[in-house]
């Protein structure tokens, strides 16, 4: 009975009830009450329609991000430079439109050009971490970390520098883009039906490579025991290379979507963390694509929500925050007793 | 010490594992094990060790004295000590920091005296290690002999050994039967699990078998082959007659090649291999032949000389090369290098077979998986996750992995730690392979295998190789002279 699926969704609703004992235990500590704020992130995520579009506005890159670390995941790979892969693909979007600013071409098609921009520049950032790793046998998480703030800087670099507003440069950002340069938004809502299909439309893709393909397969065999893999046949390094350049492909097209669908400019924190979290997201479903979209939804319904505590209740917004790491940690140890029920079981 | 073992049972599940088990061991002995892989043999020494509880109401008497074990710590404590058939030491670390570890000393330890214990202590058995040497430069044999004197002075009395004499060489065999030997008059006792006859004839006062978790057996020497076989198997087994494919035309031929890794230098190998041959390469763990084998797989690059498949120039070129033009190669190492755990049955036939499309057809993967396992005798399902099939089922998917038509199949180990059984079985479906014109190389460190298979023989010393010897005109006792570095003088034309 164990071993069964419903018993490894039962122990993940314990590890979900659990944690959200621990964040309780917190509020009670500071004298807020639980029940309001656990209502009051409700209210403010699936309260109105409004703030529910808000929710499908962050539920987007977490989604693209999440589906990309799928793939890395599967070859074996800890991308954590996927935070600097989202904001390249800001960047190398931004940098399309400005190029196509005076241009006579249509909108459309500098969105289009735009987007896969984004995508590009996100590979090419992946790319680097794939060749320090795979030629310069560099870890990709010190890579990708490295690189990380490499973005960042450049990304401060180009507002404060070449891409500044004229006058005086802000952290507000680059000059807003021209409205006809927004993929299309939901009458008085701010989001975009078209992110949002390619955002399922990409989760939907990565489910069927990793199910179906024997590209997926390989990746598998790659991740699971390079060694083997190598001696089955399977050219090994550039299988790593191809989930990088996927995973960073998917990343810069999260970014994309920040500047074509959101914030219409670069600004400087244009990736919103949406990395880090995509990474929590990945391994809370245990690398399954199939729990992507509910996950992911419920982690932007989480961070949108949390946006009513400091006005409401005077706490601090990044109890949502709290609440992620928690569960993150209580589902992972929560796999592990699971794991170690099944062995006993079987020595008995 | 004396050990008593009353009424141990040990259920896995519904595995009866050990059914009963009652056996004295008299202090100062030397006691074997013997069994098929699966008997419970290792079942019993774990619980002897502390590795796992047997079933309520067993009993363990350590000299008169019932004990309770809740871990290998605690058998230490009660001078009970095993030596794993994969020695548990630490690689990367120095022998003498390796030595120490598990030593209830100090926090700061004192190392110039641990340094003048360890070289007292290897001096009192023969061996030469130097403490301040790395584990990972040491031999499987060499790490035996490490772990042996760790447990010595842990002040262990009551040895276990589980399969201490595979993977090591003769030479090495000798020298820790030797110590073997020497335990008894101190009045320790040794445990010695094995699958090996010959091995528990020449060492053991006393052999008890195992067969399917019960205890059938005691013997006392004289020894007699034949009763072994019969109470291991039930029946008498033998591995039957040698048989010779009919030899054709040359699939490999090494010209002048000279190979080197970090330890050993060989040069100019001359060889060539027919169609329908198996060659067998004999030697000490590390005296070149994985550095030979690996060269014809296209894994290790030759520093000088030509390598040739079926007059095509393949010096150079790499694994996956090779591979394309019918070369496999199937390691020892089972779950590091040839199977990937986590995956499926289903899912390492699909990945050996050549992509048809981009998605796969897992209704045909698992047809063909379906037929593999029946016609490979694997004890698993389409679905079975590698790593929990057993050794023997690991080998045969190794084998029923390989592709169609093959020219050269190059095994390191085919039949490690595998039954008599299973022995007999993986070479009757080489021997197939054989038939269908493909040519073998393996090696082993089992000499009867070696000549029971093999058409011709390749002797290895440290970097140095023999002649092709024709197996018929050969023997043991002059193969295992040669491994020792013996006779070469006699058979003459050695390279370099």
């Amino acid at each position: 009975m164990l071993k069964s699926r419903f018993s490894g969704l039962l122990f993940q609703i314990i590890a979900l009830a659990l944690s959200f004992g621990v964040v309780s235990l917190i509020l009670i500590s500071i004298d807020a009450s639980p029940t309001e704020a656990f209502r009051n992130m409700f209210k403010g995520s699936f309260g109105e329609m409004r703030k529910f579009a808000e929710v499908l506005v962050a539920f987007v890159p977490l989604l693209l991000v999440t589906a990309g670390l799928l793939v890395t995941f599967s070859a074996g790979l800890w991308n954590i430079g996927v935070e600097g892969q989202v904001v390249l693909g800001a960047i190398a979007t931004t940098w399309v439109y400005r190029y196509f600013l005076e241009s006579d071409l249509p909108p459309a098609l500098i969105i289009t050009l735009a987007i896969l921009g984004g995508m590009i520049g996100g590979a090419i950032w992946a790319a680097f971490t794939g060749i320090l790793k795979v030629f310069g046998g560099v870890n990709e998480i010190f890579g990708g970390l490295g690189l990380n703030f490499v973005a960042t800087a450049l990304t401060i670099y180009l507002i404060f520098g070449p891409w500044k507003r004229p006058g005086v440069a802000s952290m507000s950002g680059t000059v807003p883009f021209p409205d006809e340069f927004s993929l299309p938004l939901l009458a008085n809502l701010r989001i975009s039906p078209w992110a949002l299909g390619i955002a399922l439309i990409a989760i939907i893709i990565v489910f069927f490579l990793l199910q179906g393909t024997y590209f997926g397969l390989k990746l598998k065999a790659v991740g699971k025991n390079f060694r083997a893999a190598y001696l089955l046949g399977i050219p090994t390094w550039q299988y790593a290379m191809y989930s990088f350049l996927i995973c960073g492909a998917l990343a810069g097209l999260a970014g994309a979507m920040q500047v074509a669908a959101v914030y219409h400019r670069l600004i400087p924190s244009i990736s919103s963390g949406y990395g880090y979290l995509g990474l929590m997201v990945a391994m809370l479903i245990n690398y399954q694509a199939i729990w992507a979209i509910p996950v992911a939804l419920f982690f932007a319904a989480l961070n949108i929500g949390s946006i009513q505590l400091p006005i409401v209740m005077k706490l601090d917004s990044s109890l949502s925050g709290v609440l992620q790491g928690v569960l993150v940690l209580f589902a992972l140890l929560v796999e592990g007793a699971r794991q170690k029920f099944i062995k006993k079981g079987q020595n008995t | 010490m004396n050990v008593e073992f009353k009424n141990v049972n040990k259920h896995f599940g519904n595995v009866h594992a050990n059914k009963n088990i009652n056996l004295t061991i008299p202090s100062g002995s030397i006691q074997g094990i013997l069994g098929e892989n699966g008997a419970g043999k290792s079942t019993l020494m774990k619980v002897l060790s502390g590795f796992i509880h047997a079933d309520s109401g067993s009993e363990i008497l350590l000299d008169g004295v019932p004990v309770i074990m809740n871990s290998p710590a605690d058998a230490i404590k009660h001078g009970i000590g095993m030596l794993h058939q994969d020695p548990l030491d630490f690689p990367p670390m120095k022998i003498l920091d390796n030595f120490l570890l598990g030593m209830p000393s100090s926090f700061f330890p004192n190392r110039k005296e641990a340094t003048q214990d360890f070289n007292l202590l290897a001096k009192e058995y023969g061996f030469s290690l130097d403490p301040e040497n790395y584990v990972d430069s040491l031999t499987v044999g060499e790490r035996q002999q490490l772990e042996i004197m760790r447990l010595l002075f842990l002040g262990v009395r009551l040895f276990i050994l589980d399969e201490p004499t595979t993977g090591i060489s003769t030479a090495q065999k000798e020298k820790l039967f030797t110590t073997l030997r020497k335990f008894p008059e101190q009045a320790m006792t040794v445990i010695f699990v094995s699958h090996k006859l010959e091995d528990v004839e020449s060492l053991c006062d006393r052999v008890v078998v195992l067969r399917a978790g019960e205890l059938v057996g005691e013997l006392t020497p004289p020894y007699q082959t034949k009763k072994f076989v019969e109470m291991m198997f039930g029946k008498e087994v033998t591995l039957g007659e040698r048989q010779s494919a009919p030899v054709g035309e040359t699939v490999l031929s090494l010209n002048d090649v000279s190979l080197e890794d970090a330890r050993l230098k060989i040069k100019n190998i001359n060889v060539e291999v027919r169609e329908g041959e198996v060659i067998g390469l004999a030697g000490m763990e590390g005296s070149g032949q994985n550095l030979f084998m690996r060269a014809c797989a296209g894994l290790v690059r030759p520093v000088g000389g030509k390598i040739q498949l079926k007059s095509q120039d393949l010096s150079g070129k790499s694994y996956h090369v090779f591979k394309r033009n019918g070369v496999s190669f199937l390691p020892a190492a089972r779950l590091e290098e040839a199977l990937v755990p986590g995956l499926t049955l289903t899912d390492h036939f699909v990945l050996a077979e050549e992509p048809r499309g981009i998605f796969i057809d897992r209704v045909a993967g698992q047809t063909l998986t379906q037929e593999r396992i029946q016609s490979f005798n694997i004890r698993g399902t389409p679905h079975t996750p590698v790593e929990s099939l057993s050794g023997g089922n690991q080998q045969r998917a190794e084998l029923a992995l390989l592709q169609n038509p093959l020219s050269l199949i190059l095994l390191e180990h085919p039949t490690r730690g595998l039954d008599i059984e299973s022995v007999i079985y993986i070479w009757g479906k080489l021997k197939e392979r054989c038939k269908q014109n493909a040519s073998i190389i393996f090696m082993s460190s089992d000499l009867e295998e070696i000549l029971q298979y093999s058409d011709r023989v390749l002797v290895f010393f440290s970097g140095k190789i023999s002649q092709p010897l024709d197996a018929n005109k050969t023997s043991v006792e002059e193969l295992g002279e040669l491994i020792g570095g013996k006779g070469w003088a006699e058979i003459g034309g050695e390279h370099a």
